[in-house]
């Protein structure tokens, strides 16, 4: 398969170094979250336990609703759990922090800086001076191949550069986590791929540890070494997953006996809980229902 | 009065220019000559200009025959002065410094009463929508004060400020006070906040997120703000110097019809809408200068 001319210059000088992160552990022990709202309190996970080890990329599948977000917020420290403890390394969450990335499912560039200054924003406030922080920008775009918009304003990019550059400005500070919330949901499916590719890549020069939110089953598969399944609101966790496939992984994996038997199982996992999620009238018997031949019929007649 | 001529002079010659020589440089070379290339790309500026012209020009004519013929349908013209009335005032008003003392202290007036209302109602805005408590404090008031036309302050603002030319800057600030106010809340209130969260991320603290996502965000709307606040102040400051000035280009407007100079009622209306115009474009200016992202 043909990568990207800037995935394989594996070896281009990187006179940038992020930190050497050897930790970077994240636990969930029985987090649950219960929103507040005007009419009522309104659970949105019950109870989730889960691990990430260091420098391991685990990915979250579950149905809409079902509380990823809420998990990944709480995690950025942005919401505080209702129930349970959320470590990294052993320190309970307080707040958020340059330790911890996030990609948010919508594009969140800075549309009053340029690319580069976008970058350059978690390094400004880490407090390094204007000259080492462009330096170490432009390295970081060039791994990911920007280096042609860094002076461009972020309206000027397409999705798939926006969030290239989203997933650089995360990695720029040196995270030893990073949490990723559906981050290619928007994109046409090649550019899921290349996209796929690059995280894969940065992921793996970077030794940090991923934890990606995502719906799509093949995404999941191909990216993570493991792979929790959540149920339909409020979210628990159903079912863990590992994925034994070896690294570096092709796209051409995709076909092959193991990868199609895992989505197998993950399909028929996750297909009961969307059903549920659906408001648990439907069922599979009545999704065959829907199927049948209205054609010619008088539709509320029929039914 | 120079730099009337110095701006006009400069501004004549280049479109003359551009039409004399584009058809004689087009025939020879091969590819369009640069004239024409930099004609084309900017066909719609080029355009909008043209119409521009045509729109001003039919309405001074209109005003022209309006005048001369001393038109009577219901709206009487036969004391509005005609365009060359007008002229011939401009002329004489043009050659005596008094006419531009009037426009410099309206001016003076203007950027006081302004800045002074941006000054405080851009901070107070931003902090307004970043302190829940403040903005519950502040608001009741300023909702009370707001409808309140800066006009009707005229009375008050006698009784306030020890001199004349205080209480009028300060009917000039009170008009551009409440748009820009309202605009840069409004603004604060629009922030998205998926950005708020990106920076907070990012490592960024409380202060460096104000700064660096609060403010920018929010910078179109203050301009927006800015821009209608601009217009509002131009509004309560002619009213106040009809009212109560002894200056200013209002004031001069107002003596013109005590006075029964009816062409002067018109040169002082037409300074008022060229200086209201000049001061918006200000304002743009300055906005394109500090959100170059979006420049189009
Ligand atoms: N701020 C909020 N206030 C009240 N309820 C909320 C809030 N945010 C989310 N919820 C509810 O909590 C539940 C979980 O939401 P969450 O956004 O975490 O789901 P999700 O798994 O990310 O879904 P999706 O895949 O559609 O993004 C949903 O039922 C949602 O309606
Ligand atoms: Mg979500």
């Amino acid at each position: 398969m043909t990568a990207p001319a800037f995935l394989q210059s594996a070896d281009a000088d990187t006179s940038y170094a992020p930190p050497k992160t050897t930790k970077g552990r994240v636990e969930v022990r029985g987090f649950g979250l219960t929103y507040d709202t005007a009419d009522g309190a309104t659970d949105a996970v019950s109870s989730v336990d889960l691990t990430v080890e260091p420098g391991e990329f685990v990915s979250i599948i579950g149905p809409s609703g079902c509380g990823k977000s809420t998990l990944l917020n709480a995690l950025a420290g942005f919401l505080k759990p209702t129930r349970g403890v959320v470590t990294v390394d052993g320190e309970p969450i307080t707040g958020p922090s340059a330790d911890r990335g996030m990609i948010f499912q919508q594009y969140s560039l800075f549309p009053w800086k340029t690319v580069r200054e976008n970058v350059e924003f978690g390094l400004k406030m880490k407090g390094m001076g204007r000259s080492e922080r462009s330096r170490a920008a432009r390295t970081l775009l060039g791994l990911a191949g920007l280096t042609p918009f860094e002076n461009h304003y972020p309206d000027r990019l397409s999705g798939g550069m926006k969030q290239r550059v989203g997933i650089v400005r995360a990695l720029a500070t040196g995270p030893r986590i990073l949490l990723l919330d559906e981050p290619f949901g928007a994109l046409d499916a090649q550019t899921r791929l290349i996209m796929q590719q690059i995280l894969t890549n940065m992921w793996q020069r970077l030794k940090i540890s991923v934890l990606f939110v995502t719906h799509d089953l093949d995404e999941a598969i191909f990216l993570s070494d493991r792979i929790y399944v959540m149920t339909a609101r409020p979210g628990e966790i159903k079912a863990e997953i590992a994925v034994p496939l070896p690294r570096p992984r092709l796209p051409a994996m995709t076909m092959s006996s193991e990868f199609l038997a895992l989505r197998r199982g993950l399909m028929s996992l996750i297909r009961e809980e969307s059903l549920k999620a659906m408001g648990g009238e439907l069922t599979a018997d009545g999704l065959q229902g829907l199927a049948i031949n209205l054609e010619g019929q008088d539709v509320f007649r029929a039914l | 009065m120079q730099t009337a001529a110095i701006s006009s002079s400069r501004e004549t010659p280049p479109p003359a220019a551009r039409e004399t020589t584009a058809p004689a440089a087009a025939p020879s070379p091969p590819r369009p000559a640069p004239l024409l290339r930099m004609a084309r790309r900017h066909r719609g500026e080029i355009r909008a200009v043209l119409v521009g012209a045509l729109s001003v020009a039919a309405f001074v004519l209109a005003w022209h025959l309006l005048t001369t013929y001393r038109v009577n349908i219901y709206v009487r013209f036969m004391n509005v002065p005609s365009p060359a009335d007008v002229l011939e005032s401009a002329r004489t008003a043009f050659a005596t410094a008094t006419f531009f003392q009037h426009v410099a202290i309206s001016c003076r007036r203007i950027l006081y009463g302004f800045l002074l209302a941006a000054a405080l109602a851009v901070p107070l805005g931003l902090l307004m929508g970043r302190f829940k408590l403040l903005s519950e404090i502040v608001f009741p008031v300023s909702e009370v004060l707001r409808p309140i036309p800066a006009i009707a302050w005229v009375p008050m603002a006698i009784m306030l400020w020890p001199t004349n030319e205080q209480s009028i800057v300060f009917i000039t600030f009170l008009g551009s006070f409440f748009p820009i106010l309202l605009n840069t809340l409004h603004g604060m209130a629009t922030v998205d906040p998926v950005l708020v969260r990106a920076a907070r991320c990012l490592g960024a603290t409380e202060t460096a997120t104000f700064r660096e996502v609060y403010l920018p965000a929010t910078l179109p709307q203050i301009f927006t703000g800015l821009t209608v606040g601009m217009g509002v102040a131009w509004v309560s400051l002619i009213a106040a110097e009809m009212i109560s000035g002894q200056f200013g280009i209002g004031y001069f407007t107002w003596e013109a019809y005590s006075l029964v100079q009816y062409s002067d009622i018109a040169l002082g209306m037409l300074a008022i809408g060229v200086l209201g115009l000049a001061s918006s474009w200000a304002i743009r200016l300055v906005g394109r200068l500090l959100m170059p992202w979006s420049a189009r």
